[in-house]
């Protein structure tokens, strides 16, 4: 497999005026193409501003970023949906394509046809506050897909979300991102859900992020990965990977 | 078990109905009983009419000055230019409000001042915007737009400075500028915060016209006032405040039915 995206010593420090808080530590790292990446750490390492600095929204200290498959588009899921309450959910959805001035036919019809898709075509014209937690989760991630990102990057989007939900929301994001073909870095802080959903699961530091272990995940055929001989193993290590420095 | 439920609905919504009919007639006797004792207590001469008014002698009067005295002219003029100077403060201070959240830089530097002019009571500026417009009714509205603008830049701007850095995030994610920043987010964002402005706005705007008419002394209830109280025709003085009274609650129903139309939707 090709890579998509490549980490190369990355650094990060942030400063201010009583203090320097060193967030990230020499990070390298490939994301290849096609592949849903996970990135586990304990709260308050690095996790967002690792993301922040892939988005390019945040330059690193030191390092670079390489970015091998052109264009390098780059969607990006945040904490909360924040959807806008004044904006219907078509409006939203529109939010990336109006900002980029690409509101094209095909473009909107496109969003349309996401919408459509993903059981959200009745509530178009409705405002986020007529949808629940799971629904506004999957709008926020057809809002990022309407712009065709070749890479998304998530930063625990369902954590806003009750256990129940999360599961099952979970499940539902990370199907569409492979039945859209998406390359993904996915934050989270949640082992099992980086387990089930991922390729690989990279484990971070304690602050400041230094990469601790990365592991590619691979399920016996015809097993559910929650159901999985190989989940607990896998849960396991890197819950032990975790605890050493947490 | 389903005809109980609405039954008890419908004696719920009876409730509520009656309780509002009877908060309704409570507010009314309210008032004619005030109106009601101010007319007896002058009638049986417990308070001077002279100096204290009298409400059918007030009646009297609101015939008599908009029949002499072009009453429905001055306060065409008050409402007219309480309205100007109001829509101008909301307007501009908004527009400052988004320059100086533009530029931090000059947001921190003219910070204190801000301040400083917020707990200045603006009308003490009045007699010197008489020496520098004139004594005219651009200076009456100037003490409108200044009495209100002051707090429409705070409070728009702390609208401004409380918009979530995530929703800020999420249009830079997408590669929006900080013009887009500016349209998408932080403005529709606050417009609960400006309608909120609004209303206190009109209340202001209403304190820096009658304080400039009390100054300028041409038209407008304000010059009512001052005159009515110079030539001792109390009754005059009481018939304007009253009228007064009626402009803000007209004034205020406005400002609520504009905030409502800036909120549908939400
Ligand atoms: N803009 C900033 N200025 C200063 N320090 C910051 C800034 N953003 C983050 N930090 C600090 O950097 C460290 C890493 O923050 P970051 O948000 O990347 O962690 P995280 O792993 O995403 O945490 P969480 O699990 O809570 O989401 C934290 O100690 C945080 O306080
Ligand atoms: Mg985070």
């Amino acid at each position: 497999m090709n890579n998509m995206l490549e980490l190369v010593h990355i650094s990060k420090n942030y400063h201010e005026a009583s203090s320097v808080t060193q967030a990230i530590q020499d990070i390298s790292l490939e994301v290849r193409d096609g592949e849903l990446l996970s990135i586990v750490g304990p709260s308050g390492c690095g996790k967002s501003t690792l993301l922040s600095i892939i988005s390019g929204l945040a330059p690193p200290s030191s390092g670079e970023i390489r970015i091998l498959k052109q264009p390098a588009t780059v969607g990006y899921m945040l904490q909360q949906d924040h959807l806008f309450g004044w904006r219907t959910i078509f409006q939203n959805a529109c939010l990336g394509l109006e900002i980029q001035k690409k509101l094209t036919e095909e473009n909107l019809s496109f969003v349309h046809q996401l919408l459509r898709q993903y059981g959200l075509a009745e509530f178009e014209n409705r405002y986020p506050s007529c949808l629940s937690g799971g629904m506004r989760q999957r709008a926020a991630l057809i809002r990022t897909l309407a712009v065709k990102p070749n890479i998304l990057l998530l930063d625990e989007p369902f954590s806003a979300l009750d256990y129940q939900t999360r599961l099952y929301v979970a499940d539902e994001i990370t199907s569409i991102i492979r039945l859209e073909k998406k390359t993904a870095v996915f934050v989270t802080h949640d082992i099992s859900e980086a387990v089930a959903a991922s390729d690989r699961v990279a484990v971070l530091t304690r602050r400041p992020a230094k990469l601790q272990a990365i592991h590619q995940i691979e399920f016996s055929p015809g097993f559910k990965p929650r159901e999985a001989p190989e989940f607990r193993e896998y849960f396991n290590l890197i819950w032990k990977e975790l605890d050493i420095h947490a | 078990m389903h005809e109980t439920a609405s039954l008890e609905h419908s004696l719920y919504l009876k409730k509520i109905k009656q309780r509002k009919i009877l908060v309704k007639i409570s507010q009314i006797s309210l008032l004619a009983a005030f109106f009601g004792i101010w007319e007896a207590a002058a009638v049986i001469k417990l308070i001077d009419p002279f100096i204290f008014g009298q409400p059918s002698q007030m009646f009297k009067d609101m015939i008599f000055l908009a029949k002499e005295f072009n009453l429905l002219f001055h306060i065409r003029v008050t409402l007219g230019e309480c309205i100007l100077g109001f829509l101008i403060s909301t307007i501009l201070g908004t527009f400052i409000a988004m320059l100086l959240w533009w530029n931090d830089f000059l947001q921190k530097t003219l910070n204190p001042y801000l301040v400083v002019l917020n707990s200045l009571p603006k009308t003490a500026l009045a007699p010197i915007l008489i020496v520098w417009i004139g004594n005219n009714v651009r200076a009456v509205i100037f003490t409108a737009v200044i009495t209100s603008i002051i707090v429409t830049v705070l409070s728009v701007l702390t609208g401004f400075n409380e918009v979530s850095k995530d929703k800020i995030k999420l249009v830079r994610t997408f590669g929006g500028t900080k013009l887009d920043v500016l349209l998408k987010v932080v403005f529709p964002a606050s417009i609960p915060t400006i309608a909120n402005a609004l209303d206190i706005n009109i209340g202001l705007s209403f304190v820096g016209v009658i304080v400039g008419e009390f100054l300028v002394a041409k038209y407008g209830l304000g010059y009512l006032i001052s005159y009515g109280s110079q030539i001792l025709r109390m009754s005059w003085v009481m018939t304007s405040i009253i009228i007064l009274c009626l402009l803000a609650a007209l004034v205020h129903r406005l400002a609520v039915a504009l905030m409502k139309a800036c909120l549908s939707g939400r």
